[in-house]
């Protein structure tokens, strides 16, 4: 395996969610001009549910998008600036905004069975000369077959990569590894992998997506991210560093830029219990904080909540039916 | 003297057919006629057993009948655009299920008795129809500051039109949170579960209020405006009641269709055609009124 990898850092999207999207502009400036000097080539900036997720029903990102963008776009050097957009959250006028702003990588994500509502998006993406990556959340809930399907329509799309995302951190490696291969095997594009590690395997994960043949993985600084987080960066940078798989990043830098982070990472270490029946039950990695704080309100096991939302099949983005769940449990929970 | 109003449908798709059931229910409309381009299409197929006139000639032998005095449009934005005008110089009231926007937003149970005189009509959109309701019963007891409707659907009920133009569900939907229902900034996020058996269309109201809230008042008015809209949507229903905590209301609405012709679990189809019918019953009455007001002269 001498080859090389390209890690994408979402600390600044993915890892918003683990301080419930309250990073300033001046501390995302600070971390990412240190992941810049480390050689970390695509940094993701965005609410942690993408371009105008700040809404009530996902948390309120402590400033706009743009102020972000702005922010970060100063301070880098060679990095290129990605945004994450799930259609039906963000719309068309907020990709045009970062374009206007110099992002140079737009992330469509949608459920893995809903690609066709990405179209639009992906299309208009490409227009504005950028690179783009379609984003199947999810990706445990469909049958491979499903899967393919539709990351071959992101790739007519214009997609120049799709990523396998298991956004509940549910996915065991032999199952990484089948999935990435069949990408491989149907797309022309590049294939991706985004982690979470609810049950401790997203580095593994990560690593049979490498033996699978993906091109790019995501990473984030002390894996900060949604639930469990993802693949930390420096780990990833040190374990490939060891495999002899190229990076292109410095990892004494990595380290030192991990360091920045290190202060927000208490809050996130919340709910080691919750993070890991978030992998177990197969939800959606951002329902971590909204779970606690709707065990606390309504005086809930948050374990109880997490296994009726993976029962019920609920998907990336239904944050409310956090509330809808526990209202229902405590109502039982009464009469019991 | 007829105290019935002839009505026709333009589009036989699976919203102009589930719409033909509806109407042919209705207590002040007559269907006189249900038009389409494709002579094959089922939607004319189920009319005419039913006894109803059919055309695939389009828009014209509608424009040719007097007596038709209003007319669903059931197309797409497209064909609305152009047939707006024509329909509007022949002295017909459009009430258009389209997304192309033209007459002034319309939920029944909110500001029906706004636009008795405007030549055309436009239904929002689904989300708008399940969720405007209750922006509009939180802002009528306490002004919204920003209310936030997060609709989600099966995947099943979304067709081609809506997956191709989500931006325009979420952009339009945000619109009449504001204009129809009163709040002051509005946004909208729509999401699609492809869970099987389809899940029924639920959304989440999130409004926040201007100041601290009298909670009584916000049940009552809320309750109220549940049972107005099940006057023409019975599958309309509350699942979380108000919720509140500091200046947020939060409130959970559930609609199960009424499976006329479209499958029960989409509520989201339904509510639209339920309310293009609780719209034109509504026109209806104002125009058996005005002519029964104009023969006592």
């Amino acid at each position: 395996m001498s080859k090389r990898i390209r890690i994408v850092d979402t600390t600044l999207r993915d890892g918003m969610h683990s301080v419930a999207h309250r990073y300033t502009p001046e501390q995302m400036a600070g971390i990412a001009a240190a992941m810049d000097g480390a050689g970390i080539g695509t940094i993701e900036v965005s609410h942690g549910d993408g371009l105008g997720g700040s809404c009530i029903q996902y948390g309120r990102s402590a400033a706009s998008d743009e102020v972000y963008l702005k922010a970060v776009g100063a301070v880098l050097t060679q990095a290129r600036l990605a945004v994450l957009l799930l259609p039906g959250v963000g719309t068309k006028e907020d990709l045009d905004m970062a374009a206007d702003l110099g992002a140079q990588v737009a992330r469509i994500a949608t459920h893995v069975t809903e690609a066709d509502i990405s179209e639009q998006h992906l299309g208009l993406a490409k227009r504005r000369g950028m690179e783009v990556m379609g984003f199947l959340m999810m990706a445990h809930m469909a049958p491979v077959e499903s899967m393919v399907r539709n990351a071959e329509q992101m790739e007519r799309y214009g997609a120049d990569c799709v990523y396998v995302v298991d956004s509940a951190g549910y996915m065991l490696p032999e199952e990484v590894m089948q999935r990435v291969a069949a990408l491989k095997g149907a797309l022309q594009c590049r294939v991706g992998f985004h982690g979470h590690n609810n049950l401790g395997l997203a580095i593994g994960n990560t690593l049979a997506a490498i033996e699978a043949g993906v091109d790019v993985v995501d990473g984030s600084l002390r894996a900060m991210g949604a639930g469990g987080g993802n693949a930390p960066t420096e780990t990833l940078v040190a374990v490939l560093a060891r495999l002899g798989i190229e990076t292109g990043i410095d990892l004494f830098k990595c380290l030192d830029a991990a360091r920045l982070v290190e202060p927000f990472k208490d809050r996130a270490r919340q709910g080691a219990e919750a993070t890991l029946m978030l992998g177990y039950a197969g939800v959606y990695s951002s329902f971590l904080l909204h779970t606690a704080r709707a065990a606390e309100r309504f005086h809930l096991d948050a374990r109880e909540i997490l296994v009726e939302l993976g029962r019920r099949r609920v998907v990336g983005g239904q944050e409310d039916m956090i509330i809808d769940v526990a209202y229902e449990l405590s109502l039982k929970a009464g009469a019991e | 003297m007829d105290s019935r109003v002839n009505v026709a449908i333009l589009g036989p798709g699976n919203i102009g057919t589930d719409l033909m059931y509806k109407v042919l229910r209705g207590r002040r409309i007559e269907l006189a006629m249900m038009a389409g381009v494709i002579p094959e299409s089922e939607g004319l197929a189920r009319a005419a057993s039913l006894g109803i006139a059919t055309t695939a000639k389009g828009i014209d032998p509608i424009l040719e009948r007097d007596d038709i005095r209003l007319v669903f449009d059931c197309t797409g934005a497209k064909y609305h655009r152009a047939h707006a005008p024509r329909l509007k110089a022949a002295g017909k009231i459009a009430i258009d299920l389209t997304p192309a926007a033209i007459g002034p937003y319309v939920v029944p149970a909110v500001n029906m008795g706004e636009h008795f005189d405007s030549p055309n009509i436009n239904l929002v959109t689904c989300g708008g129809q399940a969720t405007i309701p209750i922006v509009a019963a939180v802002s009528r007891v306490a002004p919204v500051a920003y209310a936030e409707i997060v609709a989600t659907i099966s995947s099943k009920s979304a067709g081609p039109g809506t997956r191709q133009n989500i931006d325009e569900f979420t952009k339009t939907t945000a619109r009449g949170v504001e204009i129809v229902g009163g709040a002051a900034k509005g946004k909208a996020l729509i999401i699609l579960n492809p869970a099987e058996p389809p899940i029924i269309m639920r959304n989440t109201i999130y409004c926040e209020v201007e100041k601290p809230v009298d909670e009584a008042a916000i049940r009552d008015s809320v309750n109220r405006m549940i049972e107005a809209v099940r006057s023409y949507v019975p599958g309309y229903r509350l699942r979380v009641p108000p919720l509140i905590k500091d200046r947020l209301v939060t409130t959970m609405v559930e609609v199960e269709g009424a499976a006329d012709y479209l499958p029960r679990y989409s509520g989201n189809l339904d509510i639209i055609t339920a309310a293009a019918v609780g719209v034109a019953e509504k026109l209806a009455n104002h125009i058996v009124q005005g002519m029964q007001e104009a023969n006592h002269v």
